[in-house]
């Protein structure tokens, strides 16, 4: 590879492409190689992964009674 | 979370939407409204409008479920029709998505944790400042309590424009391409704004992890 190494500071930056799968396939090269004899950049990659599972576990709040029973009669209306 | 559904399922909530069936509506209010009033929150302030503008959007499906074509999912037809309405409706906040984006000029990690450029090896990670891993947290225990919480917290404090991307895709589980079109916004710009939210709920889960150590 010919292609310059990226630096940690650069690696943060990309981590989200890279989950995406939607790196150029040389910035994933270059990623893959920093990842290999990084461990600072190897654990930052494991809490972004953490953080993007906890943010999976984020609960949507329950429909409030009264506001559901509002959008049933809605449709009462009008069909 | 299970949104989607095989074209065939779909027609079939389609026809008994049309036929008047209402445990039909009612399986797919309790399916995607919760999650159209967390979509209508990035757009309006409070809660009541929120939920003004997710009820217009079901009166308008069922409204128009006879000329409902089936050329989009019943899903991506209600996200539509609910951000059209959102953004008239948040109008007067001025929110854009570009503006948003532009706005923010530095990185997504603190640039002092980075050595310098007169040192040997610059842009790497300073020797007290490399990231060590998150522990691991069963479903459940305490210390995965804490952090969902903090992660739900931080998640409100977002601009509006990233915690609207964030959760549309860490939250509803839609993919780059659906949230881009929803939102009319650039591949790029929703790559940014997922990252700036991400990162950023990251490092105050590092924060406290680092804090209680």
């Amino acid at each position: 590879m010919t292609a310059a190494p990226i630096d940690c500071n650069e690696l943060v930056e990309l981590v989200t492409a890279y989950l995406d799968g939607s790196l150029e396939l040389d910035d994933r090269v270059r990623f893959d190689a920093h990842l290999l004899d990084c461990e600072g950049c190897e654990n930052y990659l494991q809490q972004f992964r953490v953080t993007v599972s906890t943010l999976g576990k984020v609960p949507l709040d329950e429909l409030d009674p009264a506001f559901r029973s509002r959008l049933m009669s809605a449709f009462e209306d009008w069909r | 979370m299970v949104m989607t559904r095989t074209p065939a399922e779909e027609a079939t909530v389609v026809a008994a939407l049309r036929a008047g069936d209402e445990s039909a509506f009612a399986a797919l209010v309790d399916l995607h409204a919760p999650a159209m009033l967390r979509v209508a929150r990035g757009y309006v302030h409070s809660r009541e409008v929120a939920e003004e503008v997710v009820q217009e959007t079901w009166i308008a499906l069922v409204k128009g479920i006879h000329d409902f074509e089936g050329r989009s999912s019943l899903r991506t037809w209600l996200f539509t029709v609910l951000i059209n309405i959102a953004k008239r409706r948040g109008l007067q906040e001025q929110r854009h998505a570009d503006v948003a984006v532009l706005a923010f000029t530095g990185g997504s990690v603190d640039p002092a944790r980075f050595r310098g450029s007169d040192d040997p090896y610059p842009g790497h990670w300073l020797p007290d400042e490399v990231p060590s891993p998150f522990p691991d947290t069963p479903e459940g225990s305490a210390l995965g309590d804490e952090l969902l919480a903090l992660t739900h917290r931080e998640l409100a404090k977002l601009p509006d424009q990233q915690r609207l991307v964030v959760t549309m895709r860490d939250i509803l589980d839609m993919d780059s391409a659906e949230v881009c079109e929803l939102l009319d916004i650039s591949t790029a710009n929703q790559r940014v704004l997922l990252h700036r939210g991400r990162a950023a709920v990251r490092q105050v889960l590092e924060t406290y992890l680092r804090e209680s150590a």
